[in-house]
């Protein structure tokens, strides 16, 4: 019956959500591939893996992303805040290493209702603000029928104005959207 | 200018003027050269009195140089410094006449027709030059006459417009192969020359040398051209009162931004860094720089990126002068009109997101703001580059062969061991089991940079897809067996 719910991607506009789980930077780059315009992706510069261009190109066009590097997370989320606030971006994606307290969540919150965008953390498991408008947990399912399947169970751990569920999904490289994909043996 | 009107040129040679220069910032005594590096010598490129007394000339190899006067001071020559310091002596000579241009590297020409009276005469104005410069310590010979090719010849060889003729062919500028041809013809003095057949000279020398001579003797015009001064971008304000509130000087800067853009606009110029200098009443002052990703020139849209530096400012006893420059400036087309204000997220003018990067940049510094850009490597580390976003344009390009990880990190060993993936294994505390791989993709180093991680030679990798659901970018490194996590596709 979770599957009779519709799928609520992409993300409500002017608001911030939370991604966790082993393929949230895929989640972030779905919906990255959503909205129109540069998406500016925040995260600290002391990280020793890095984000690899070619890894967007089945779902994005790298040359979309802006990639900015705070040496800690009160710069980020102080550009985070000053970027959801101005909207000239459509998607600020930030990868969060502290939990959020109330205020800094909410003033995100704040700042993306100001300008009209979407804000995303990326989190940690267990790190989520309470003031997130949904939380979502991202993990990858392997498919024993598709070779180079893209296959990711997307569930909905919280959610402000609606119900939970989950759902398996795969990103359609051809066509260039999102393909829900029933669970098997159900 | 003064059709009909006798001209009056003034040829200003300096023929120390790179010694000169130095010894003005450092005065010494005794024997000075500057040396320039020829090929695999170096020579004398200019030396002072004193040197040219212990018989220096220029052109002389230092070593034999320093054996003739073991106590001579020498420095390498520095002609950019050199041509900085004619400039700023040809601004100081716009002080007789406004026609001032440059002769040469070493020399200036003034064209002081109707201005020598302001100076009590021509006489008392070239006694005015030499005394100046002389005290400025810098040697010069002048030379005045009607034409710009006399005054240049009295300047450098002396004598005066009346005796012109019977100046060596060297004072009509010529080349010096030219100089030499005609010592052997006979044609030695300048009056020599003007009294020979012109036609016989032209056949033989070409056109360039009767131009010379014309030019010369004043048949033939030669204007000086004035330099234009290089466009200022700054603007400066003294205030009756001091001001410390940070609206007043907001209120301030603004007033000072206004003409500084109208200026950069009618040059076509954008700023691209600006700097604020608040000098307060007790003589400190401080600076705020602002670097924007972008150029631009509208006041209301710099304005409100000063914001942030303004904060930091601390007023003490109050501010009383401010100067607004613009450090750097970079070519700006006027722009179109465009309709699109107040566009959706995401479809917001170019000049919204580099606002947004100008702002971004001054807290977190303008080069870590970046975008992706392709590169030519099969490895994967170096198939992308990172480049600041306000210095670079966005370049599409970006192609694989096969799938590439979203992350990817240094490379983590494993325990595992054979050519094919290991059927189980552990990978950060977490215990994997084989789904399916795909590959191998083999990559091999480059051999011609030098790499650290590329020391195990040779890869071969594969797509990993373990049972668990993580699908992971592993190697394996034939020449030196081991099996590595480098990436996952997240």
């Amino acid at each position: 019956m979770l599957r009779d719910i519709a799928l609520p991607f992409p993300l409500r506009p002017a608001r911030v959500h939370e991604v966790c789980g082993p393929v949230a930077s895929s989640f972030a780059a779905c919906l990255a591939a959503s909205v129109p315009g540069a998406v500016l992706w925040l995260r600290e510069s002391w990280h020793s893996d890095t984000l690899n261009p070619l890894g967007f190109l089945p779902v994005l066009d790298p040359t979309r992303v802006l990639l900015a590097r705070p040496a800690n997370q009160t710069d980020a989320l102080a550009v985070a805040e000053e970027a959801l606030k101005d909207g000239a971006v459509a998607l600020v994606v930030l990868e969060i290493t502290r939990p959020l307290d109330l205020r800094e969540g909410r003033r995100l919150q704040l700042a993306a209702g100001t300008g009209g965008s979407i804000g995303l953390c990326l989190i940690p498991e267990g790190m989520g603000s309470n003031a997130a408008e949904t939380r979502w947990r991202a993990t990858p399912v392997f498919d024993p029928r598709r070779e180079d399947s893209t296959l990711m169970r997307w569930e909905i751990i919280k959610n402000k104005m609606g119900t939970l569920g989950a759902w398996n999904v795969c990103w359609n490289a051809q066509a260039h959207r999102l393909d829900l994909v029933s669970p098997a043996g159900e | 200018m003064f059709a009909g009107t006798h001209r009056r040129i003034v040829s200003i040679w300096f023929p120390r003027l790179a010694s000169d220069r130095v010894l003005r910032a450092r005065p010494v005594e005794g024997p000075v050269a500057l040396s320039q590096r020829i090929g695999a010598s170096e020579t004398i490129y200019c030396l002072n009195t004193s040197a040219e007394r212990d018989g220096l000339h220029r052109g002389m190899r230092m070593a034999d140089a320093r054996s003739f006067c073991p106590s001579l001071i020498s420095q390498p020559a520095r002609p950019d410094q050199d041509a900085r310091f004619l400039r700023l002596l040809r601004r100081w000579a716009e002080r007789y006449c406004p026609w001032v241009g440059l002769e040469g590297a070493d020399g200036l020409v003034l064209d002081i027709t109707g201005a020598a009276h302001l100076f009590g005469g021509e006489a008392a104005m070239l006694a005015d030059m030499q005394a100046r410069l002389a005290r400025a310590g810098v040697t010069a010979q002048l030379g005045l006459a009607a034409s710009r090719g006399a005054a240049w010849a009295v300047a450098h060889f002396g004598g005066s417009e009346e005796t012109l003729l019977s100046l060596p062919v060297a004072a009509l500028r010529l080349p010096a192969d030219t100089v030499v041809a005609l010592q052997r013809l006979g044609l030695r003095k300048i009056g020599d020359l003007a009294a020979s057949p012109r036609a016989p000279l032209a056949r033989r020398f070409g056109q360039d040398l009767l131009t010379r001579l014309d030019q010369c003797l004043g048949h033939a015009p030669e204007p000086v051209t004035p330099e234009a001064e290089p466009p200022q971008f700054a603007t400066r304000m003294t205030l009756p009162e001091p001001i410390g509130l940070q609206a007043d000087v907001q209120a301030a800067l603004e007033r000072l931004l206004i003409p500084l853009c109208q200026k950069l606009a009618t040059q076509e110029m954008g700023a691209r860094r600006l700097c604020l200098t608040l000098r307060r009443v007790d003589q400190a002052s401080q600076q705020v720089e602002l670097r924007l990703a972008a150029p631009m020139r509208e006041p209301a849209r710099i304005l409100p990126l000063f914001a942030r530096g303004l904060e930091d400012v601390d007023a003490g006893f109050g501010i009383d002068q401010m100067r607004l420059e613009a450090v750097q400036v970079e070519k700006l087309a006027p722009p179109q009109s465009n309709a699109l204000q107040n566009a959706a997220p995401g479809h917001a003018p170019p000049e919204q997101l580099a606002d947004l990067i100008t702002r971004i940049g001054t807290r977190i510094g303008l080069e870590n703001v970046q975008r992706f850009l392709p590169a030519e490597s099969h490895i994967p580390e170096r198939a992308f580059l990172l480049a600041p976003a306000a210095f670079s344009a966005p370049q599409s390009g970006f192609t694989t062969p096969r799938p590439r990880p979203l992350r990817l990190f240094p490379p983590e060993p494993i325990a595992a061991q054979g050519t094919e993936p290991p059927r189980s294994f552990r990978w950060r505390g977490m215990r994997l089991s084989l789904g399916r791989a795909t590959g191998p993709e083999r990559i091999a180093p480059e051999w011609w940079i030098e790499d650290e991680n590329w020391r195990r030679g040779l890869r071969d990798y594969w797509r990993v897809e373990t049972r668990e659901g993580r699908r992971l970018w592993m190697f394996y490194t034939p020449q030196d067996p081991g099996w590595f996590v480098q990436g996952e596709f997240a």
